[in-house]
């Protein structure tokens, strides 16, 4: 049956992340970017509001199951907040939600019950590589089983908190097949740059290189391993809906800015150059959205077609995202490109879908 | 309620045995009607009034509910959903061919949509008797498209036998052959002409009017010849003081300062743009089909998962074709969902249209590229699908019109603040 509904406990989480985004998030976005600094506070309010806890079975801590749709539900809030605080949020996802879908009994015990049960705590994954072809089924960081061990040799990019982490996720070759393993604070051949990684956006974010040498590891769901199509799925709707949410923030900016603009004596919004894009912004966004939600919703539901969908969704999302932020840039006009106005940020946010990927999962 | 994209089975159902007629009776006919146009492909109109009846369908291509059983738990409504599953089904056939599928099409809406009871009782009827029966909806002239507000046609009572005398040249009439002209393999038509009872009024005076097939004075004076949908027929209507009985007015006779009256017939579109927008996305996913088939024919893999700076540039063509058929896709089921559920949804339908009119026109003229001499030969149906397509994004609200009602929507603005 189809239903374009959100049950009661997912409305009740889409208004009260909604709020935290528009009250808390957007405002200090602006000032984080410039500053390169996200407020402490505001990273664990975002936190307190529960959604990994809630996305994680009692057993291992938590008060929930994880649905991918009540994800992209409300990573789309967040991110219509903020990018990079969205992000910071819930980076310690970023570890724990895989462990989730593909860890070990021994690793869920060992790592979840401390991650939910206590504030927000900098575990992140490293996936992206220096590299123009960057392929997430065809990464050029290695590893080689050695004994009960794996040995990982290579170099990460963009990793969130790395040089805080207690532990990360490191994807990397096993024979040509992509998988995670555990790496943990201070082991041999780890190296973090003291400096961090400068980005066209995403500022407030801070992102680290990782390099390994002979990094001892412990392979994501032991000795059997995992099923890397399920993470990368979580990763691309995750992409998908922070797009969305991206989009809908500059396109809720243009939409008020073009009613409140004045030129040849009415409002901007009243020129039809200027609604149309409006209305194509909005239509664009809407189709993106109800991908991104099928898209989730079929991985849910275990269906043949789930990760081929979730690759459509991401696709479609980053062409959305750059569309619509242009053009919030574009309604602007000169006061858009001013780092004053909010939407050349979200510009700059925008273009990102298309080159990041495993900055967010849910 | 929670969010559900799972297909309900009556649907599925319902694809399955279309998807057979679609084949066997559209697709294998399809280019012979488009050659031969204003010819009728009667096999394919007596089958799917016998289909329609047996079913209990009755006029047509409408909104039907299955009647639960007794004690059976009451399930949410589904008709337009249904409805619009149908549509893009018989779509990906041949559009030309739903077109002419026989029943009430747009002129039963008006009815249905602005008639008193006795009004539906009397002209709906005729849809369920034995012979394929079409009405048509004659809004469009010479000098009025987009703007109906500009409509010059005119009705005037005439106090003495109370009747309506209607005066006015219609163009652009889908089926007006067929509604109007007696065949003797159909039953007995209707139009339903738009006509002012006040032209000082605006709007506000515009009303519907059921003209009977056969009414003296009304003629089919054109037959259009068009660049696709050749096997539906598009008249030319004129009406030189045609009569029509009073009660044959839908809505007030009477004219009230507000505009009421033309919203009515508004409102009907609200209904009606989703199920044009699944109209085009038969065609689009007809032609995607067709695409990927030749593709594999020729060697040619999709990567589905790759990065997109490493695909071949068809390729992303074809991801971007599958990403734009199913995302508009699940934006009509969001607006036929939004109707069945009694949901205000004229920012999702006309959004669903503005949106289905893109995709369908790109996807098919972008087929047409990459495939080359195949898509261009007469040989393949593509170049049709092609010229087929184009129609979404002109009827029922151009892209243009449907754009405007979106962004009126979006910003609060009235139609007189955004023009």
């Amino acid at each position: 049956m189809y239903s374009f509904e959100p049950n009661e406990e997912q409305q009740m989480l889409i208004d009260a992340v909604g709020k935290y985004a528009s009250n808390d998030l957007r405002p200090a976005a602006h000032d984080a970017e410039e500053s390169r600094e996200l407020p402490k506070k505001l990273v664990n309010k975002g936190w307190e509001l529960g959604f990994l806890q809630a996305s994680t079975p009692e057993a291992y801590g938590g008060f929930g199951e994880r649905s991918a749709v009540t994800g992209v539900l409300a990573l789309e809030e967040m991110a219509f907040g903020d990018l990079a605080g969205a992000l910071a949020v819930l980076t310690p996802s970023l570890f724990a939600t895989p462990i989730l879908l593909g860890g070990s009994e021994e690793q869920k015990q060992q790592y979840l019950p401390k991650i939910v049960g206590g504030d927000w705590a900098p575990y992140t994954a490293a996936l992206m590589e220096m590299s123009f072809d960057f392929d997430p089924n065809a990464l050029k960081t290695t590893a080689k089983a050695d004994g009960d061990t794996y040995v990982l040799n290579g170099e990460k990019i963009f990793v969130p908190f790395a040089k805080d982490t207690e532990a990360m996720l490191v994807y990397a070759s096993l024979d040509g097949v992509t998988q995670g393993f555990i790496v943990t604070k201070g082991t041999a051949g780890l190296s973090i740059s003291e400096e961090r990684e400068k980005l066209m956006g995403l500022n407030a974010l801070p992102m680290y290189r990782v390099k390994l040498e002979n990094v001892a590891a412990s392979r994501l769901g032991g000795a059997s391993g995992h099923n890397f199509e399920l993470i990368l799925s979580a990763m691309r709707i995750a992409s998908a809906s922070a797009a969305v949410g991206v989009a809908r923030s500059s396109f809720e900016y243009a939409r008020n800015y073009a009613k409140e603009r004045e030129a040849f004596g009415v409002k901007i919004a009243q020129k039809q150059a200027i609604a149309f894009f409006l209305a194509e912004m909005a239509t664009e966004m809407e189709a993106i959205r109800l991908l991104t939600w099928e898209a989730a919703w079929k991985l849910d539901n275990n269906k043949d077609d789930a990760h081929t969908t979730a690759y459509l969704a991401q696709a479609g999302a980053a062409d959305m995202a750059m569309m619509v932020t242009d053009r919030g840039v574009q309604i602007y006009g000169g006061h858009g490109y001013i780092r004053e106005n909010p939407v050349e940020l979200l510009l700059r946010n925008g273009r990102g879908f298309a080159s990041l990927l495993g900055l967010v999962i849910i | 309620m929670t969010i559900d994209f799972e297909t309900p089975k009556p649907i599925l159902q319902m694809q399955v045995m279309l998807q057979t007629v679609a084949e066997n009776m559209m697709r294998s006919t399809s280019r012979e009607f488009d050659e031969n146009e204003h010819a009728i492909p009667w096999d394919y109109v007596e089958f799917m009034h016998t289909a329609m009846r047996s079913m209990g369908g009755g006029g047509g291509l409408t909104v039907t509910e299955d009647k639960p059983k007794e004690g059976a738990e009451k399930r949410p409504p589904l008709g337009y959903q249904k409805l619009a599953a149908q549509i893009e089904m018989l779509a990906w056939g041949d559009v030309g061919y739903y077109l002419i599928t026989p029943g009430g099409g747009l002129g039963a809406a008006a009815v249905q949509a602005a008639g008193t009871p006795e009004q539906k009782a009397k002209f709906l009827a005729r849809f369920n008797d034995d012979k394929p029966t079409y009405a048509a909806m004659c809004m469009t002239e010479p000098g009025a498209g987009s703007d109906t507000s500009a409509i010059r046609a005119r009705a005037i009572l005439d106090e003495a036998t109370k009747e309506w005398i209607i005066n006015g040249e219609k163009i652009f009439v889908t089926g007006g052959d067929k509604s109007f002209t007696e065949y003797e393999k159909l039953g007995k038509g209707f139009i339903v002409v738009w006509a002012s009872i006040d032209p000082s009024a605006g709007r506000s005076g515009m009303r519907a009017f059921v003209v009977e097939s056969g009414t003296p004075g009304v003629k089919i004076t054109k037959l259009e010849h068009k660049l696709g949908i050749r096997a539906s027929d598009t008249a030319s209507i004129s009406l030189v003081d045609a009569r029509v009985p009073f009660e044959n007015v839908l809505g007030s006779p009477t004219v009230e300062k507000t505009t009421t009256g033309f919203k009515g017939a508004m409102a009907t579109f609200d209904a009606t743009r989703p199920l044009v927008a699944a109209s085009g996305l038969g065609v689009a996913r007809a032609a995607l089909e067709f695409l990927k088939e030749k593709l594999k024919e020729n060697g040619v893999e999709i990567r589905y998962g790759l990065p997109r700076n490493k695909l071949t540039s068809i390729e992303r063509d074809v991801i971007d074709m599958d990403i734009q058929v199913r995302s508009a896709w699940l934006m009509v089921l969001k607006a036929v969902w939004m109707a069945d559920n009694k949901k205000p949804n004229a920012l999702e339908s006309s959004m669903s249209k503005v949106k289905a009119g893109d995709v369908t026109t790109k996807v098919t003229q972008k087929a047409v590229e990459i495939l080359g001499p195949l898509g261009y030969s007469r040989e393949f149906l593509l170049e049709k699908w092609f010229r087929d397509a184009k129609i979404t994004d002109i009827y029922e609200g151009t892209g243009q019109i449907n754009r405007m009602v979106v962004a009126r929507q979006i910003l609060g603005y009235s139609g007189a603040e955004l023009r």
